[in-house]
């Protein structure tokens, strides 16, 4: 308990003890949630470590990075998705506010209901219909009255532009509508909870381009309403939603480490970090 | 001759050399099928003629007759009918809770390390000879019944009217269970097989939007596989159906329509079993028959549990777990 309360981290704690490995240039903004020495273990194989940074409010945060870096590792740390891997372990900190993640009071399916997740492949339920996958987080969240379920599903599906092509047929099959259709039904479901932070995993890798293009500019329009973090392999993506990168490389020991995290436009023009600028420019992975 | 028309040829003679197992193989599955397919035309054609005479004699009302009497040429089937359905009942309501919540507990719930110790009991459950549960249900269970279940289950829910008369021990509900017992690990065995492929991407969705544990079972899990879940309950419910050995050995074989769970009572299969031998003419055509309404039951079973599949439209979650 003495233990967790000291270790209570915000953004006025010096991130200068990281500088040496990694390049941070914390946000001046509000902070919503704050990693510190965050590592993620399998069986005792470390895939990802020593990520620190803070998430500001009302921003996009982009996690970026090559392949078996660990980005979409670090993410489901974030919302405790890893707590169902029993060889999974999770050190270092991981703050949502004064709330401590992975202390020993908290609990997870709460905290799930206020980091809400959306994946690579869209993912609604198949046995439920439109309007139940709209209001299905908030049933689990033991919502029952009618009237609010309404409000939400309509608020929530406006919310990721799906409202004005499935108003009519809310009883119908989630599976009935395209991918893209299908992963924006996703990040309604997620909204409907309204959760403080969406995690976004590869949300368009499983989509054509233009299906992509609408959950980007969907992404701009979210962020006013809740703040972001995104996990892409493509760096225009990157460039285009985010407000922020974190650009995370395997080292030598297959084990992903952040190597710079700072604005984006900063972050693609100048890097600090020579790795950062030939992954930008598209010297490899 | 031959080298001018080979050379030219070449390339589709490689082809035909490919294709020509390809069509031999194409056949001979041909022929197992359609031997199959003859089998059990042959099988349905020979039932039918050898219930024919009893129609014939009787027309169609002995069907629904409500006393078997062979000396008096009565060979009603309403109280086998009725014994099978109502043993099959009993079964099945026993057996689905009991074997979807073990079912759900061994592909989640139980430490990985005894997991497979489980398992396997359940699958060596299903592989004991029907006889040997007869055996012990009647030897073992039936004095258990008649001394401790049904004097306890007869005060407590005597106002139903369901355990009137005498405490037996052999009759109906001994029956039930036995038929539970037997088709529980059928239930248990797919039911998991089928929770387990519901895919990880389901699991995580509802997790991720704050489900709790018994949530994303009940709410997406157990939905998700629930084509499945029907696809165990048509097997059990079949097997219980067709039971014949235990079921004979501790239903009574009273060819009565029961009128309380506790009554001896018997079904198509039992009336068979126990008849077969010693009939001739009319009754061993009536017995014909027997089969042939316990067919049609089976397909009955079957026709429902597929419409329940269609009309829960879980044709998707269907060709979501096929994949």
């Amino acid at each position: 308990m003495t233990d967790a309360s000291s270790r209570t981290p915000h953004a006025e704690e010096s991130l200068t003890v990281q500088a040496e490995q990694a390049i941070i240039e914390p946000p001046t903004g509000e902070v919503v949630m704050t990693l510190r020495d965050v590592a993620v273990s399998f069986a005792g194989k470390t895939a990802v470590r020593d990520v620190s940074f803070d998430v500001a409010a009302g921003e996009v945060t982009a996690l970026i990075g090559p392949s078996g870096s660990g980005k979409t590792t670090l993410l489901r740390a974030l919302n405790r998705m890893h707590d169902t891997v029993r060889s999974a372990s999770v050190t270092g900190s991981v703050h949502l506010g004064d709330l401590d993640v992975y202390g020993p009071d908290t609990d997870a399916t709460l905290l799930r209901s206020r980091v809400g997740m959306v994946f690579q492949r869209p993912n609604p339920f198949p046995t439920m219909s439109i309007y139940d996958n709209a209001v299905s987080g908030l049933r689990f969240n033991g919502v029952r009255k009618k009237s609010l379920l309404d409000e939400a599903a309509e608020s929530s599906l406006i919310a990721a532009a799906l409202w004005d092509s499935v108003k009519d047929r809310l009883k119908a099959h989630g599976r009935t509508l395209s991918g893209g259709e299908q992963q924006r039904l996703c990040i309604a479901r997620a909204l409907a909870v309204e959760p403080e932070v969406l995690l976004m995993d590869e949300p368009t890798s499983a989509l054509d381009p233009i299906a992509t293009k609408r959950i980007e500019e969907l992404v701009g329009e979210l962020k006013n309403r809740v703040t972001i973090v995104i996990v892409t392999h493509n760096m225009q993506q990157a460039m285009r939603v985010s407000d922020r990168c974190a650009f995370l490389l395997m080292g030598d020991d297959k084990a992903g480490e952040l190597i710079e995290f700072g604005p984006t436009s900063k972050l693609f023009s100048e890097p600090t970090d020579p790795r950062t600028l030939d992954y930008v420019n598209g010297r490899f992975g | 001759m031959t080298t001018v028309e080979a050379l030219p040829s070449a390339p589709s003679g490689r082809g035909r050399q490919r294709a020509l197992p390809d069509k031999w193989y194409r056949g001979m599955l041909g022929v197992v099928a359609l031997l199959f397919g003859a089998l059990a035309i042959w099988f349905l054609v020979a039932i039918i003629i050898q219930a024919r005479p009893a129609f014939s004699t009787l027309g169609f009302s002995w069907i629904v007759g409500k006393v078997w009497n062979p000396t008096h040429n009565q060979f009603g089937l309403l109280p086998f009918i009725l014994g099978t359905i109502e043993s099959t009942a009993i079964a099945v309501v026993l057996a689905v809770p009991i074997g979807l919540g073990t079912a759900i507990a061994l592909a989640f719930l139980v430490p990985s390390r005894v997991r497979p110790a489980l398992s396997t009991t359940v699958e060596l459950l299903a592989a004991v000879p029907s006889v040997v549960y007869g055996l012990w249900g009647l030897i073992v269970l039936a004095p258990l019944f008649r001394e401790h279940v049904e004097p306890f289950l007869t005060s407590v829910l005597g106002w139903t009217g369901l355990f009137n008369g005498p405490d037996r021990g052999v009759g109906l509900l001994l029956a039930g269970v036995i038929l539970a017992i037997m088709i529980l690990p059928t239930m248990v065995a797919i039911s998991r097989d089928v929770l387990i492929v519901v895919p990880t991407e389901q699991v995580e969705g509802a997790m991720a939007l704050g489900a709790t544990r018994s949530q994303v079972l009940r709410k997406v899990v157990v939905p998700g596989a629930r084509t499945g879940i029907l696809g165990a309950f048509t097997l059990a419910t079949g097997r219980a159906l067709g039971e014949t050995v235990a079921v004979a050995m501790v239903i009574g074989n009273a060819p009565f329509i029961a009128h309380s769970l506790k009554s001896s009572a018997a079904t198509l299969p039992s009336l068979i079993v126990n008849n077969f031998g010693e009939s001739t003419g009319t009754e061993l055509s009536a017995l014909f028959g027997a089969g042939l309404v316990l067919l049609v039951i089976g397909i009955l079973v079957n026709a429902l549990a597929r419409w329940l599949v269609w009309s829960t439209g879980a044709d998707a979650a269907g060709a979501e777990l096929g994949r």
